[in-house]
């Protein structure tokens, strides 16, 4: 189902060194492709640059060698049709929720130099997004008046606002407790299903990859390459039963099983 | 009387004690009014001189404004340009340093030479002891921005400009306004030795003299006068303060909950 269509994203052979010659290497040998529309989840061992993966595919990094392009263009700087979010929500408290949402839009072209004129239909829209995601009615609240669900629902829309084809989240939900969590996963799901974004989910959640995910990538410990990739063939729009079929659970074992491999050989080699 | 208010009396409860065991401590130990006066003594000179003490506090408290006002000015610049480039960080926060570790008294007399006694002198040595709070302050308030904000920011093609205007200055803002009330009253210290050293004018002048002529009284009332200003000027910051940045202070519990 991958197959001719060119792909959104598309790592190839990506070396990323820090510190210059002799320096650490987060990823090595990375080779990715994302087709436009997917979910896609990243997985692996602690300290397996995944993070490395996400500025490298935004434009924050450049790769020491190899090729990384966005919808078929060569990355060489800031790629501004993503958006990202964090573990961290980081909104900013002098803000309200709507006026949080509204920064990338004073930042990224073409909403930038239309936003004085047309800021009423700018928050029409970012109002019809909060709703999409359960804040209707919290659009003047600060973020310190939203719990921690709230808040990343928040951030998950300031990502969303500027209709990137990309979206890149990196544990986007590991701080919060489990109930919130898979209440956001369907979140999620709801807004990717109805949009039609392509998504990568970097995530050290076996369960949250293999729920949201059409396909999950598992990396290997540093430097971090795709060691394999499963297909998720599961329905949608999935719901908790489905995390209780036979499938389901075998595929989150699988993926455990390759991580602990993947623990043992970093292990190995710091020791080495 | 509710907590609250209790809270609120406390300070003045405190002080009135103080000043019960100091006159107290007096009359007892027969303690001479040239060494330490008592303060029923103080207070009646405070009203019997308020004239000339009113003339020379005005005069202090113009100083002190001046120099702080130029700190504020100075400050915000010098942390801007140090928080926002990590080269202006390297080249400047070691001179920084080291200019704070200077004692400004040591450079009262410089500035005699340069300016004559009098108000100038007094001005600077103000601004040069209030400005380095609140350049440290600005600096960390854009220093300390979350990296991945600024990788969002960054990521849609922001300048470093945006993200100074956008993010930065706001977020220092709280930094900004905790450095004024440290600020203003480290400027009434830099005005009132300047006087002290070298002006004809001013409480720190009137102290010095006072205390010349074993008036203790004057001295001690003066202090009395430096202390109201200084607290004034605090809670008029203090103020400012809550009222501008009030997000920055129930932002403490951010992040918790469900």
């Amino acid at each position: 189902m991958s197959g001719t269509q060119t792909p959104l994203v598309d790592i190839a052979d990506v070396r990323l060194s820090y510190g210059g010659a002799g320096g650490t290497l987060a990823v090595d040998q990375l080779t990715l492709r994302v087709p436009a529309g997917r979910l896609v989840a990243v997985v692996g061992p602690s300290g397996c640059g995944k993070s490395s993966l996400m500025k490298l595919v935004t434009g924050l990094l450049r790769p020491s060698a190899g090729r990384v392009s966005v919808a078929g263009q060569a990355v060489r700087g800031p790629v501004k049709i993503v958006g990202m979010a964090f573990q961290n929500a980081s909104l900013l408290p002098w803000r309200t929720t709507l006026d949080n949402l509204m920064l990338p839009l004073e930042i990224v072209e073409p909403y930038r130099s239309r936003i004085r004129r047309e800021r009423a239909g700018f928050e029409a829209d970012a109002r019809r997004l909060l709703a999409a995601v359960g804040l209707a009615g919290f659009e003047d609240r600060f973020p310190w008046q939203l719990s921690g669900g709230m808040q990343q629902r928040a951030s998950l829309c300031r990502a969303l606002i500027h209709r990137p084809a990309l979206l890149m989240l990196d544990e986007p939900f590991a701080a919060l407790d489990a109930f919130t969590r898979e209440e956001l996963w369907d979140v999620l799901q709801g807004i990717w299903m109805e949009r039609g974004f392509t998504t990568i989910l970097v995530t050290h959640d076996l369960r949250e990859a293999v729920y949201l995910a059409d396909t999950v990538h598992v990396m290997s410990a540093r430097p971090g390459r795709i060691v394999a990739t499963y297909e998720v063939e599961l329905p949608r729009p999935r719901t908790l039963d489905v995390s209780f079929l036979p499938a389901f659970s075998h595929l989150v074992q699988t993926l455990r099983a390759h991580i602990r491999t993947e623990r043992g050989a970093g292990d190995a080699a710091a020791v080495a | 009387m509710s907590r609250a208010w209790l809270g609120r009396l406390m300070p003045v409860l405190t002080l009135a004690v103080l000043l019960l065991v100091w006159e107290l401590g007096c009359v007892v130990f027969h303690v001479p009014e040239f060494v330490l006066p008592r303060p029923s003594r103080v207070i009646v000179t405070l009203i019997g001189t308020f004239g000339p003490i009113w003339f020379h506090a005005q005069h202090t408290l113009l100083t002190t404004l001046a120099g702080f006002a130029m700190a504020v000015v100075m400050g915000v610049a010098l942390g801007v340009v140090v928080g926002s480039s990590r080269l202006a960080y390297q080249a400047l926060y070691p001179l920084l340093v080291g200019f704070n570790s200077v004692p400004k008294v040591a450079l009262v007399p410089v500035l005699v030479v340069w300016f004559g006694i009098g108000t100038i002198p007094a001005v600077l040595t103000a601004f040069m002891l209030s400005f380095f709070p609140v350049a440290v302050n600005v600096a960390i308030g854009l220093a300390t921005m979350e990296p991945e904000l600024e990788d969002v920011l960054r990521s849609l093609g922001a300048s470093q400009r945006d993200i100074v205007v956008k993010v930065g200055l706001p977020r220092a803002m709280p930094y900004f306004f905790a450095s004024l009330k440290i600020a203003i009253t480290l400027a009434f210290v830099g005005s009132v030795i300047a006087e002290t050293l070298a002006s004809n004018v001013g409480i720190g002048t009137l102290v010095e003299q006072a205390s010349a002529n074993f008036r203790m009284p004057l001295v001690f009332a003066g202090l009395a006068v430096v202390a109201a200003m200084g607290i004034a000027m605090y809670a008029i910051f203090a103020w400012i303060e809550r009222r501008m940045t009030g997000w920055a202070t129930r932002s403490v519990d951010f992040g918790i909950g469900g």
